[in-house]
């Protein structure tokens, strides 16, 4: 196994798109390392990305936010104006296990692993965030919910490494949340995933909105028949109803140890609807 | 050995017994100075690896290892003719270590490597070819037991059933229990409630993998250093398996984090000795997370009915219960404990407990803390519960009114001497958690809980250095905090200070033959045994003080430390201390020591009551503990935090089993989480800080009036908090582990029901 650590981009994109067998970017390595110790995968090359300017750090950009995909979930969690900004991306990425976890997981990590059950995935779906890919072929963005496509698997070509994950800046009155559902209270993985990013107008009707879902279904998915049920109402309980109702019906779940196809589906319902009031009460300024 | 005539445990004052001195391992174990099983290397040492089978049950047509011995870097290579057949005590014990004509379970081993690194011992194992006929296989009980399923062993034919049957089953054996005919008392009742319950195979969830290190010279001598809970028994396994005469195998116990009762077999042990056997080289054995979840000793799982009747005014009339245990791929399930445990806390006049041990396709299991008891205990318990509700009565009422005391007839037999049932149920009742309001969507639950406990052959020594202070050595792995209990067990008789003694686990080379810590027998029977044997070295210190005063011996007596004239007439001289006879030994007789081998009997059982309040959240199923209380028998505690952590851990463990432990199994056979994100024990975060109460009815067995502690506190929990969720969530739940997907589908079905 051969080891990296490329100072820019550009090395790091003809590193992953020589000739090597299996390539796989390194960030804080919380998934891949454990998949290398417990012999599910033998990467011929690791490219640690750590080491590449802008990797790490968090800058505003046209009033929204860059965020390094080597940025780790304790930087984010550090981040004042980010946090006020985008509460629910935040707390998505902080629940990923623990404090020690937090110090090294990044959110670009956790978007290319590609598992359905990624905590800050529906959070940065439903905030429209857009990852910012460099590969041999220069720049390109895409929105998060089209990165992955299957469980581990991801739309990006040969060569191509999530260079950094961009926030929209944030309308007047709007406010985000996700919520996971876990057995325990923390060190546990989604069973169900809800984000919700929404925006009032001065009379506190919701004008914009996005529901993601996680854990339901082969990826992350965006929901808009979810959002619509919101858009146009005061986010009272009639609207929340057609939310939970909307999320629920979105789901396309399996039976597995984590949980039943009908859990899912209902718990999904539920989840969406508490997030959606946490940010409400944040649109408001509560 | 019984109670001490002079100890009245209710007014006798110990010097130390009953302090909170700090642990004597300690600081090794917040310093990272402590040594476990994975901690030892030697020069030339090897990784040893194990090939495991993917399938739940397959026959083994052939294993081709010749690749792999050619790979550069592989020194051994061992496969089930590496091992001494011919023991019948180990038969199943060798199966288990080492798969031969058949694998029975995913995970079962079939061949291991040693190489000169982890990299290339994983490389050897994927060379090595193991030609599988995949065989039907069943991991369920109920299904197990069908006619028609997989048989799992052609010549097990279900013992203790007349007439015997014909065929092979997965039935290895029957047993029952009880006394007076059932029947009758149905008949007595106002209300019988008859209930079937079931729960899943639980992992102990020790955070240690199994690990040693094993080193056999050209001379056929050899060490091993082992985690485990009890090294006499690995050394005499582990040299029947291999050939070995025992004297020549030394086995050292390392500090230990965590069994519970899943170190008390051999899994690695064997066949780390066989490859260092084979490669001439010493071979360190670690297994890895999925390995331990996979092939080490889980609990059983279990099915059970469970009837009982009950008059108006709360008393059973009956009780009666069958239950089925499946203990994996070979006989051996706790079902006997189960069913004599099962009414164990109650004196009835009919009882009758049947039990089935069943084999399936899932790793042999292993003693569990109480094994058998918490399952049956949550089937009886949430009987009683309901039964409770039914009849209008408080439940610690009716545990009261039924409760067993001394002379009772035990369901499986004895009579008890003094126990302390209704001094737990009347701490329960008087404790303030039992009054506390509940806040919505909560409930609150009781649940007692029974345990034997067990003494057993025990061997220590106590050796008085130079200085006045004191080695004891003792043969018992410490797996509760045994070290320091013995400590001022040996300095209360000894009369000198706690730090002035400092115990440690000796080798099996020097000691005699201990059995294993587990049954809650190391307080017990190695603290009888310390007692004996300081006693040994006072009368010996006596004859000391004797000889320097020219005096007889029994004009000597021992006193808080110091040997004194045992009256006037025995003639004035300063009393002399343990340090100053010490100090002269080796002029008045040489080393002073008190030694002691006993075959401890007399442990005296004991009892719980445990109460718990639970949330249930109603959209989610999600259920949250928040507040827990252990009420339980310590007879007499020795050191109390010592016996708070037993209950607190036995609640804990409980709690995990109750609401999201289990062994999931795939239709492939194939165990779907063997690790601790799918396999969820809960974390500190999940539970509420568990409060604890010690009961102390001292045991008319032992000198001090002490019981076992460490077992029975995981027998309520099960059952409390499945009483507490089911008040809390309006539905009974009957099946464990109560996640949430079980719960919301129970409360949607009652609802459903209601509409």
């Amino acid at each position: 196994m051969r080891y990296e650590a490329p100072t820019t981009a550009k090395e790091a994109v003809r590193l992953m798109a020589g000739k090597a067998g299996m390539a796989r970017v390194l960030a804080g390595g919380t998934d891949l390392l454990v998949q290398i110790r417990t012999d599910r995968i033998a990467p011929d090359l690791i490219v640690d990305i750590k080491r590449i300017a802008g990797m790490r750090s968090i800058m505003t950009k046209s009033g929204g936010f860059r965020i390094g995909a080597a940025v780790s979930g304790a930087e984010l969690g550090e981040h004042k104006a980010l946090r006020r900004a985008w509460p629910g991306v935040v707390e998505a990425a902080n629940l990923i296990g623990s404090i020690q976890i937090q110090s090294r997981a990044t959110m670009g990590g956790n978007l290319c692993n590609a598992s359905p059950a990624a905590d800050s995935v529906p959070a940065l779906v439903a905030a429209g965030a857009t990852a910012v890919i460099v590969g041999p072929r220069g720049r390109r963005s895409l929105p998060v919910e089209d990165v992955a496509v299957a469980p581990g698997r991801t739309s990006l070509k040969k060569g191509e490494i999530v260079e950094a994950i961009v926030l929209p800046k944030r309308a007047p009155r709007s406010g985000d949340a996700y919520l996971r559902f876990i057995p325990r209270s923390e060190m546990d993985i989604a069973v169900v995933g809800a984000g919700v990013s929404l925006t009032l107008d001065r009379n506190g009707v919701c004008t914009a909105a996005r529901v993601a879902l996680g854990a339901v279904a082969e990826r992350v998915i965006l929901v808009p028949d979810a959002a619509k049920a919101l858009i146009g109402s005061t986010v009272d309980q009639a609207a929340l109803e057609r939310l939970a109702a909307a999320a629920s019906a979105a789901c396309r779940p399996i039976d597995d140890k984590r949980g039943t196809k009908k859990f899912r589906i209902k718990v999904a319902g539920v989840l969406a609807r508490r997030a959606a009031r946490t940010a409400l009460a944040r649109a408001q300024g509560k | 050995m019984p109670l001490d005539a002079t100890i009245d445990p209710a007014t006798h004052k110990f010097a130390l017994v009953g302090t909170r001195p700090l642990r004597p391992d300690g600081i090794d174990k917040v310093t990272g100075r402590a040594r476990f099983g994975a901690d030892a290397s030697a020069p030339g040492m090897l990784v040893g690896k194990i090939l495991r089978s993917p399938h739940a049950h397959a026959r083994i047509r052939a294993i081709d290892t010749s690749k792999a011995a050619k790979l550069p870097g592989v020194k051994a290579i061992v496969t089930r003719a590496d091992f001494k057949e011919g023991d019948p005590g180990l038969r199943d014990v060798l199966h288990n270590v080492m798969a031969r004509d058949k694998a029975l379970y995913d995970g079962h081993a079939v061949a291991a490597v040693a190489a000169t690194s982890a990299a290339v011992a994983r490389k050897a194992l994927k060379l090595i070819r193991v030609d599988y006929e995949i065989l039907p296989h069943v991991t369920d009980v109920d299904e197990a037991m069908k006619p028609g399923a997989p048989v799992l062993h052609a010549d097990m034919i279900t013992a203790n059933v007349e007439p015997a049957p014909k065929k092979a089953s997965n039935i290895a054996s029957r047993c029952e229990f009880g006394h007076g005919d059932p029947e009758i008392g149905f008949k007595q009742a106002d209300l019988v409630i008859a209930r079937s319950f079931k729960t899943e195979a639980t992992h102990q969830g020790y955070i240690e993998p199994h690990a040693c290190l094993a080193s056999v010279g050209s001379d056929g001598q050899g060490e091993l250093w082992v985690c485990t809970q009890g090294h006499y028994m690995v050394r005499n396994q582990c040299a029947s398996l291999l050939g070995m005469d025992v004297s020549k195998l030394r086995v050292t116990a390392s500090e230990i984090g965590g069994g519970f009762g899943g170190k008390t077999t051999v899994f690695i042990e064997p066949v780390a000795l066989a490859l260092s056997r084979k490669a001439g080289r010493p071979v360190k054995l670690v297994m890895s997370r999925e390995e331990v979840f996979r092939a080490s000793g889980p609990t059983s799982s279990a099915s059970m009915d469970v009837k009982i009747g009950v008059t108006k005014d709360g008393r059973i009339t009956a009780g009666t219960a069958e239950i089925r245990f499946q203990g994996g791929a070979f006989a051996g399930s706790p079902v006997e404990f189960g069913a004599m445990s099962a009414f164990a806390c109650y004196d009835l006049e009919h009882v009758k407990t049947v039990g089935y041990d069943v084999v399936t396709n899932r790793p042999k299991q292993a003693a569990y803390r109480a094994p058998g008891a918490p399952m049956v205990a949550f089937a009886v318990e949430s009987v009683l519960d309901e039964l409770a509700k039914k009849i209008g009565m408080d439940p610690i009422e009716l545990r009261l009114k039924n409760a067993a005391k001394e002379g009772t007839r035990s369901s499986y037999g004895p009579k008890y001497k003094r126990i302390g049932l209704i001094e737990c149920l009347e701490a329960a009742r008087r404790h303030p958690h039992y009054k506390a309001p509940l806040g919505p969507n909560q409930g609150r639950g009781i649940a007692a809980g029974f345990w034997f406990n067990f003494g057993g052959q025990t061997c220590v020594s106590l050796n008085v250095n130079v200085d006045g202070t004191v080695a004891l050595a003792v043969g018992t792995p410490d797996i509760g905090g045994s070290r320091a209990s013995m400590c001022l067990i040996a300095a209360e008789e000894l009369g000198i200070g706690y730090e002035q003694v400092r115990a440690i686990v000796a080798d099996t080379s020097s000691l005699g033959y201990n059995d294993i810590s587990e049954g809650s027998r190391v307080t017990f029977s190695t603290g009888l045994a310390v007692i004996q044997a300081a006693r040994d070295a006072t009368a010996k210190l006596c004859a000391r003080a004797a000889k320097t005063w020219g005096i007889a011996p029994d004009a000597v007596v021992w006193e808080k430390g110091y040997a004194k004239p045992a009256s006037p007439n025995a003639g004035s001289f300063a009393p002399l201390s343990l340090a100053d006879i010490a100090k002269t030994a080796g002029s008045t007789g040489g080393p002073i020591a008190g030694h002691c081998e006993v075959n401890a009997e007399g442990a005296g059982v004991s009892f719980a009551v445990h109460m718990t309040d639970a949330e249930v959240d109603r959209e989610t199923g999600r259920v949250e503990i928040k507040r827990y209380t252990v009420v339980q028998d310590a007879g007499k505690a020795i050191h109390p935090s010592y016996v708070e952590g037993q209950y607190q851990g036995g609640a804990a463990q409980g709690i995990g089993w109750a609401i999201n432990e289990e062994y999931v199994y795939g239709r492939d056979g194939r165990l779907q989480n063997p690790g601790f994100l799918d396999y969820r024990i809960p974390v500190a975060s999940d539970l509420p800080m568990i409060d604890t109460v010690i009961v102390e009815t001292p045991n008319p067995g032992h000198p001090y009036g002490v019981r076992g502690v460490g077992e029975t506190s995981i027998v309520p929990p099960l059952a409390a908090v499945a009483n507490a969720v089911s008040a809390a969530a309006g539905v009974r739940l009957s099946e464990l582990p109560m996640a949430p997907p079980r719960v919301l589908a129970a409360i949607d079905a009652a609802a459903s029901r209601r509409s």
